[in-house]
């Protein structure tokens, strides 16, 4: 009944396609498997059992379970910059090139010499890395952990950078059915035939869960018919969208539900423009959780042996992949479902040496079909161990009375009952309960719009589940709108459902697992209690059970249900620990999505982008934007050489700076004024149409905000600017203001900073080439256009433009705005016109020096600590009204006359640098943080003065002009005596500017 | 979580900011004892287990300032409200907090 080349593949089984073959290689050696296969599969198809090493103890490990929940069969998956490790053999779609290594095995899967570590093992016990490394301290980054590096750990993740693409995406729907077995199938059909929107997702990349591996009868259908057909008519529904290879992995506020869609990981490559997978986003009106159940094992000795299955896994193996998961089987169970396990194994031609069960009685009926194949049966009975190393070769089997049988096998089917899968039942707070009747927690109270059915509900048999879908899916519909009814369930035979609660074996002389992925043993449960640890919570934290990349979907209620034993509680009053997302591992890659590298953030650059970049603009990313730097020329080696070339085209010609990034806000209405002065600490309602005034903003606290200017250009309307950094939160504020503290105020607001391209044209040609730019018919002399004078006018020939005679540099300068669409026109325009000028244009750097020169406050200065009056804006705050901030900007701690204040620097020695972020210290004081009397905030080069130039806070400033203090800067290295001076090194009169 | 914007409808958590309580109120910086009032306004806050009136500003959306009835401990939201329209209600049943 084998093939050839495929030894364990059982020949007229399966839903696999033998006309496809599948060729991969696992551990370097090439393998054939089939379309439709797992990688699990496969490699039972050809008789490879051994898959891996444990965690601590590099015990041999094989496979247990057929599905997601899989603790042991983790290998690394790919090569290279794909190489994915953890991946769970069991849920890996068999693709044609598939490669594929065990994990954690040195040198090699067969030979290890770290098994060692199992000898080791009473230092690997519960709570190991809290009591074993202890000492010496100094021990634990040189030896302890490097070792338990080495010795423990799974799979080595890829060096390079992940080549393929993520992306996300979302969806909406009235209804969401996770999970299509049996309950599954019927609430999307029932609700997909009302007209609602449905969701289907899957994890598996075939519709129908335990359909497809238990031999099952549906009308007159098989399983896989039954599902091919309501798959079909699912498809037939426009409103309805089927997820294969999508797991939905958490439940969050609002009906919104995380998911995984695996769109290309079962095949060889993504195919081009395809990402590997795909994050969703769903929110549904209803979802109804069918997610079905995971079979947990018994615990007895060497239950981690290559060899013991899951009865429901070896039923899987057998009837979806048509593969023989051993040759002669003991059946080892406390309920029917899994003692039935035996007409599969038969009808498979697997002998069954012996089925063993925890009942004093099985069942009449599973009993007489026993006898019937002839199987030896054990009542009240259990297997204490597994016999074998990397494969299982008999059962120690202790029956009624205590009489001891060795049964030679090669597998180990085991039932011990289910763990209902209701994860997502629990991520927002829904408390499962516990049936004594299945021995299992079952969801309880459930979150708002969600329902459970099925398996996942503790609802096992298939006629019950069928309908308990049904009605849940019509249920679901109807409550998001829909005429919904149940659908009519297919005729099923009765089976009952019997369990006898059994967790572990107490005869065992191995050792017994209760998280094989973690290798934690019933022993350490034992101890943990022992040590006090007899909440579930504390033990899962100190031995570590249930927290693997499996959370202990299959054993982990075993090892509660042991602590509830030693405690003497009941297992509900022991309880279960909290599952919380994500239901399965989730890659980094799906949640990072497309944010990755350059597009974690938006780049947003200015409308002369392109002309800047044609300059050979070095660029600067400021928030979000990209801004010139500077603007090096041929001959200039370094960015020093190009900044003061450009500070000294605008001192003494022309120089032209793109500010379209700054933050603008038109604010209109009769109360704009008002509104502004509340806002402003200094007047704004009595600025004259047609003049501009710079202002300064409080948070409420009393602490600067930010600073901009304010220009009028009618009665109701004003134009404000902020700061590049701050254009958002300003925004948000000045709306905070409007909309919430003064709602009565008449004013509207209106962001714009994409809306303008603006243009800084500063130095002493500035007027001439303004005057080229703009209409001739308006008249920008210094008498009809003075400084801070603002204006709407026209330019380059009827182009709608604003002009503003404002200054940061400190010389005669203009801002010009246009609509942002002709900001390159404009550039271009400025500089082909200013050429005779001798115009160049200069970036941030060189606008950043002029400001230090002329003592602006900047981002270094109002940086969230300072005030108004720290920064040298304090005698601006108007005493004539309320503005947000006044009031706790005169507590005590800000009015302080000790604060540090704005004042300017210079070294002693005219050749030394200065550091922004240097201390300031009393000469002769030690550095020390207790003496410690400001910092340097701003530092420049100044090409105007010749030396380099600094803003700072320090304590008492005025008082101590012409002092020398040491700028302190051990960051660096840095310790230079500065002297005090005025903070505005440049124009101190400002005669530069009015011209 | 989602957030039914009175002007835009339901969106996602991610288009909105949060500031916080609703139900303090900016001072009269014009009465007696202003510093403290200011004071506890900017920094003291209950930490609210069960309903709570919240601002929520939609950033990524219409630039409105709502006024959101959550319950903290359940995330379930029962009412949005445009704050400017609870900000005038307020107003008429209270003197005028204006400067």
């Amino acid at each position: 009944m084998t093939s050839a080349t495929q030894p364990s593949r059982l020949e007229g089984f399966g839903l696999i396609d033998h006309a496809k073959p599948m060729h991969f290689v696992f551990d370097g050696l090439p393998y054939t498997g089939y379309a439709g296969d797992t990688l699990a599969s496969a490699l039972l198809a050809n008789g490879v059992r051994l898959v891996g090493r444990s965690f601590k103890y590099h015990r041999p490990r094989g496979i247990l379970t057929c599905g997601s929940e899989e603790p042991n069969a983790l290998i690394e998956l790919r090569t290279g910059a794909r190489r994915e490790p953890n991946t769970k053999a069991t849920t890996i779609e068999l693709f044609d090139g598939l490669e594929a290594k065990s994990q954690n095995r040195f040198p090699s899967l067969r030979l290890d010499f770290l098994a060692v570590n199992g000898l080791l093992s009473p230092v690997f016990s519960a709570g190991f890395y809290y009591k074993t490394f202890m000492w010496p301290a100094s021990f634990w980054e040189k030896v302890y952990e490097p070792m338990i590096r080495r010795a423990a750990g799974l799979g080595r993740a890829a060096t390079e950078s992940d080549p393929d693409i993520y992306e996300k995406a979302h969806a909406f729907c009235d209804v969401l059915v996770i999970g299509s077995g049996p309950a599954g199938l019927m609430a999307a059909l029932s609700a997909a035939r009302s007209g609602a929107r449905v969701i289907l997702a899957e994890e598996s990349f075939a519709f129908g869960g335990r359909l497809l591996a238990d031999n099952r009868t549906l009308g007159d259908e098989s399983g896989a018919q039954w599902v091919n057909k309501v798959v079909a008519e699912l498809s037939s529904y426009p409103e309805v969208r089927l997820m294969p290879r999508t797991t939905v992995f958490g439940a969050y506020d609002s009906g919104t539900f995380g998911a995984v869609e695996r769109v290309a990981d079962h095949l060889p490559l993504p195919r081009p423009g395809e990402p590997r997978q795909r994050l969703w986003h769903i929110v549904a009106k209803r979802t109804v959780v069918a997610q079905g159940a995971t079979e947990r094992p018994i615990v007895f000795g060497n239950n981690d042996r290559p060899g013991v299955m899951l009865a429901s896994a070896v039923r899987s193996y057998i009837n979806r992949f048509g593969v023989a998961p051993g040759r002669t089987a003991v059946v080892f169970s406390n309920n029917d479902e899994g003692a039935s396990t035996i007409d599969d194994l038969a009808a498979a031609g697997i002998t069954v040496a012996a089925l063993v069960d925890t009942r004093p009685a099985l069942p009449p009926v599973i009993k007489a079909r026993a006898q019937r194949l002839g199987i030896r049966i054990f009542e009240s009975a259990a297997v204490a161990d597994a016999i074998g190393g990397s494969r299982v070769k008999s059962a120690r089997v202790i029956a009624a009375y205590g009489t001891t049988h060795t049964i030679a096998c090669d597998l180990i089917a085991v039932s011990g009952g289910f763990n209902p899968n209701m994860q997502i039942t629990t991520h927002l707070g829904g408390r499962s309960r516990w049936q004594d009747h299945l021995a299992a927690f079952v969801p309880g109270t459930m979150p708002k719009g969600m329902t459970v059915a099925g398996a996942a509900n503790g609802t096992y048999p298939l006629a019950a589940a069928l309908r308990e879908g049904a009605q849940a899916g019509a249920a679901a519909a109807s409550v998001a709108g829909f005429a919904a009814t149940a659908a009519a369930i297919p005729v099923t035979q009765e089976e009952p459902f019997d369990i006898a609660a059994f967790w572990h074996v107490e005869d065992a002389k191995h050792k017994a697992f209760v998280d094989l992925q973690n290798d934690v043993t019933a022993s350490d449960v034992a101890l943990a209690e022992r040590e006090g640890y007899r909440s579930v919570e504390h033990l899962k934290r100190y031995t570590t059970l249930g927290m693997a990349t499996d959370q202990g979907k299959t054993l982990s209620v075993n090892g509660l249900a042991i602590l509830a034993e030693l405690t003497g509680k009941t297992i509900p009053a022991t309880g279960i620990t909290t599952a919380r997302p994500p239901y399965t591992p989730v890659t980094l890659g799906a949640l990072a999505g497309e944010h990755r590298g350059k597009h974690f953030k938006p780049t947003r650059l200015t409308p002369s982008h392109d002309w800047a970049k044609e300059q050979g603009a070095v660029f600067v990313e400021t928030g979000l934007w990209l801004r010139a730097q500077y603007f090096p020329r041929p001959g200039e080696n370094d960015w020093l050489t190009t900044v003061n070339r450009e500070v000294m085209t605008v001192r003494s010609k022309v120089g032209v700076c793109d500010v379209s990034t700054l933050g603008k806000v038109e604010v209109h209405g009769s109360d704009a004024g008002r509104f502004l002065d509340r806002v402003y600490i200094n007047m704004m309602s009595t600025l004259p149409v047609g003049r501009a005034r710079y202002g300064a903003m409080l948070r409420e606290d009393g602490i600067m905000m930010d600073d901009g200017t304010a220009a009028r250009f009618g009665d109701d309307r004003y134009f404000i600017t902020t700061t590049t950094a701050n254009a958002i939160k300003v925004v948000q504020h000045l709306e905070l203001c409007r909309q919430w503290y003064w709602p009565d105020l008449d004013v509207q607001i209106v962001p714009s900073t994409d809306q303008w391209a603006q243009y800084s044209v500063a130095g002493p040609r500035a007027r001439d080439l303004i005057a080229k730019i703009i209409d001739p018919q308006f008249d920008i002399s210094n008498e009809a256009f003075p400084y801070m004078a603002v204006a709407e006018l026209t330019a380059l020939g009827g182009l709608k433009a604003r002009l503003y005679r404002l200054s940061f540099s400190g010389e005669l300068a203009y801002e010009i705005a246009v609509p942002a669409r002709h900001g390159d026109l404009l550039m271009r325009k400025l500089m082909a016109e200013g050429e005779e000028f001798g115009v160049a244009p200069y970036g941030t750097e060189a606008l950043g020096v002029m400001r230090i020169e002329k003592g602006h406050v900047g981002g270094p200065e109002i940086n969230g600590t300072t005030t108004a009056a720290d920064v040298g804006l304090g005698k601006m705050a108007s005493t004539k009204k309320d503005y947000v901030g006044r009031v706790l900007s005169q507590r005590l701690g800000l009015a302080d006359p000790n604060r540090p204040r704005l004042i300017g620097f210079r070294p002693v020695d005219p050749t030394a640098r200065l550091r922004a972020g240097a201390h300031f210290i009393a000469q002769g004081a030690e550095a020390r943080a207790d003496n410690d009397q400001g910092y340097m905030t701003s530092v420049a080069y100044s090409p105007s003065l010749g030396h380099w130039i600094g803003l700072g806070l320090l304590a008492r400033a005025e008082a101590r002009l012409g002092e020398i203090v040491r700028a302190y800067d051990p960051v660096r290295g840095g310790d230079i005596p500065v002297e005090v001076v005025p903070a505005t090194f440049y124009d101190r009169e400002g005669a530069r500017l009015r011209v | 979580m989602r957030i039914s914007c009175p002007h835009c409808g339901e969106r996602g958590l991610a288009e909105f900011t949060y500031l916080g309580d609703a139900s303090v109120t900016r001072p009269d910086p014009g009465l007696p004892g202003a510093a403290d009032a200011f004071y506890a306004f900017a920094y003291e806050r209950r930490n609210v287990a069960g309903l709570m009136q919240e601002l929520w500003y939609h950033q990524a959306g219409c630039h409105a300032w709502i006024v959101v009835s959550r319950d903290t401990r359940t995330h379930e939201i029962f009412n949005v409200r445009l704050a400017q329209d609870v900000a005038l209600e307020r107003s008429k049943s209270s003197v005028s907090h204006a400067p």
